[in-house]
């Protein structure tokens, strides 16, 4: 549906967009589901679902490599929206917008070929404590390939980066810091902006994972001014299996490809290959032209929804999750950072998070529970792992009243 | 009583819970029965809790301890989550004190009778699925060292 950005929505409206939703009014344990695990992956409007399957029955071909109708039409459906994310992003040009498999193999791709261009023995790599073992294991690889260094960023209880401990650990080694936009399991909205500002001022590049940020708030990454920036489409209404990396052009240039294979060259010859220009460089092999299509229709969904609308409507869930959370007896939220995404992680005195988990899904509620793929966060907070409900528009308060339900439920059963 | 009719014993145990089709509230007692197993399992003493004794799961941690008694293999098992431990204690009340042999053998058929079977799924990954693994594996070892 439709949603101009200054008109508030009423509950009829949100009706309405969770009828866009098809997955969300199954069952589950004969109980209407309840989904609180959009962080770990959002549902998909029929939009996008159409879209796929409208590209494959009518308009599917390989990309870049027919002079046939069919190849055309693809490649430049696939092309069409390599402008909408530059658009979407505020990128300076499209070449700048490479497609992956999601946001790890981005991380991935920026650590191996930023990697063997410009890290040497004894240099180091900023990351913080809060991040997703996608943005740990990547740096490591390289640093252990190198002889490089990892440094971290320590945060405080509220789970809010240390600012002057970044500064401090800026040095002449520094050769790239690779930061969460928002943490997967505390929530913590990180001052990205400011990360980068000081990283540029000693002229160290910044790369952003995104994955949370995209689905919920106006990314510009020429107002952030980073250098690199990834997400996952699955995670922002569109299909599993596609993602993006947005890189400068002025690093990108300077960068090896990653992989070999089609696509990627300008010319083969045993003795040398002489490889393409952006972004096909970085792009070897058929793509994954379906999903290309499908994150097309969830950035237009995105848009027609708009930020506005997405981000009152998120803080408002967050807010009151919050509140009413907070009400239970023997409660614990982990991250309590003044800006905070629409995740909450929690724990019940006591209780292991896995048995809460288990029963709130015989209720038909989905959260996640465990270590959130970050271990050296939960390590840093002495614990094993949470609870997070996370949350998407299309949640609404009775859900939320639901989940509170649950855990009072929870409680009762598990409780000593 | 075999390790067959131990799980008999279970499966009659559990289907006093399930009152009907859509009663909404059968898997609440089914969990209560299952929680007060978890809390009824003997303690397993901290010196057998080591990095050894530890089956990995990601979800929720398992500790088993094997040792033979008369000729018998017997298990002393816990975990750090309730509702995995309240398995383990089934696990345990269906496996241990039988002969090495007959524990490598044994086809476990109760889970999925009392409707549980969903905890053994890999995805969920709380570490019973490889407890089971390690029992069978202990009772083949066991039975081994028998034999030679
Ligand atoms: C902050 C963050 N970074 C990276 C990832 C990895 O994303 P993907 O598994 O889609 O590559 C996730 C997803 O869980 C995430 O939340």
């Amino acid at each position: 549906m439709q949603v101009s950005p200054s008109i508030k929505l009423t509950e009829n409206d949100i009706m309405k967009i969770r009828n866009d939703f098809p997955l969300l009014s199954q069952k589950v344990h004969g109980k209407p589901l309840i989904y609180l695990d959009n962080a770990s992956s959002s549902q998909k409007p029929k939009q996008v679902i159409d879209a796929i399957s409208n590209y494959y029955l009518n308009e599917h071909s390989n990309v870049h490599r027919g002079v046939h109708y069919l190849s055309s039409a693809a490649t430049e459906k696939y092309e069409a929206v390599r402008e909408k994310i530059r658009k979407f992003l505020n990128a300076a040009s499209s070449c700048e917008i490479i497609f992956t498999k999601g946001t790890t193999d981005s991380i991935n791709l920026v650590a191996s070929s930023f990697g063997k261009k410009f890290i040497q023995k004894n240099d180091e790599i900023i990351i913080s404590e809060m991040e997703h073992h996608s943005n740990i294991v990547p740096w490591q690889m390289i640093c252990d390939e190198r002889g490089a260094k990892i440094r971290v960023i320590p945060i405080n209880d509220n789970g809010e980066i240390l600012m002057d401990e970044f500064n401090n650990l800026l040095n002449e080694k520094t050769k790239i810091v690779a930061v969460s936009h928002i943490s997967n399991t505390l929530g913590t909205i990180n001052p990205v902006k400011e990360i980068i500002y000081l990283s540029h001022k000693r002229n160290i590049p910044v790369l952003i994972d995104g994955a949370q940020a995209i689905p919920h708030l106006k990314v510009d990454v020429k107002e952030l001014d980073a250098d690199f920036y990834c997400f996952s489409s699955h995670k922002a209404y569109g299909p599993t299996g596609v993602g993006v990396l947005f890189g400068k052009e002025k690093w990108l240039n300077e960068m090896p490809p990653y992989q070999g294979g089609g696509d990627m060259i300008k010319s083969v010859t045993f003795e040398k290959t002489i490889y393409n220009e952006l972004p096909q460089k970085f792009e070897a092999g058929t793509p994954p032209i379906a999903g290309v299509v499908g994150l097309g229709a969830a950035i237009d969904y995105i848009n027609n929804i708009g930020f506005d609308f997405i981000l009152e409507r998120e803080n408002e869930l967050l807010e009151y999750a919050t509140k009413k959370l907070l009400n239970i007896k023997g409660l614990k939220i982990y991250g309590n950072s003044k800006n905070k995404g629409a995740a909450i992680s929690f724990l019940l005195d006591g209780i292991h998070p896995y048995d809460v988990g288990v029963i709130l899904d015989q209720l038909g509620i989905a959260v996640r529970t465990g270590h959130h793929c970050t271990q050296p966060l939960m390590e840093r907070f002495r614990i094993a792992g949470t609870v997070r409900a996370s949350f998407a528009f299309y949640n609404t308060r009775e859900e939320i009243d639901q989940l509170v339900s649950g855990l009072e439920k929870a409680k009762k059963l598990l409780g000593n | 009583m075999s390790i067959e009719e131990i799980q008999n014993e279970i499966i009659e145990e559990f289907s006093m819970f399930d009152c009907g089709e859509d009663s909404g509230d059968s898997w609440t007692a089914k969990y209560e029965h299952l929680i007060e197993m978890a809390k009824e399992l003997p303690a397993m003493d901290e010196k057998f809790k080591t990095e050894e004794n530890i089956v990995r799961g990601c979800q929720s941690r398992v500790w088993l301890h094997a040792y033979q008694e008369k000729g018998n293999l017997k298990f002393l098992a816990d975990s750090d989550a309730l509702v995995t431990k309240g398995l383990v204690a089934l696990m345990v009340r269906v496996l241990s004190d039988h002969k090495p042999s007959d524990i490598s053998k044994a086809e476990l058929f109760f889970i999925e009778k009392i409707g549980l079977r969903e905890h053994l799924s890999p995805t969920r990954s709380n570490g019973l699925l490889a407890m089971i693994k390690q029992m069978k594996l202990y009772g083949l070892a066991f039975h081994q060292k028998q034999m030679d």
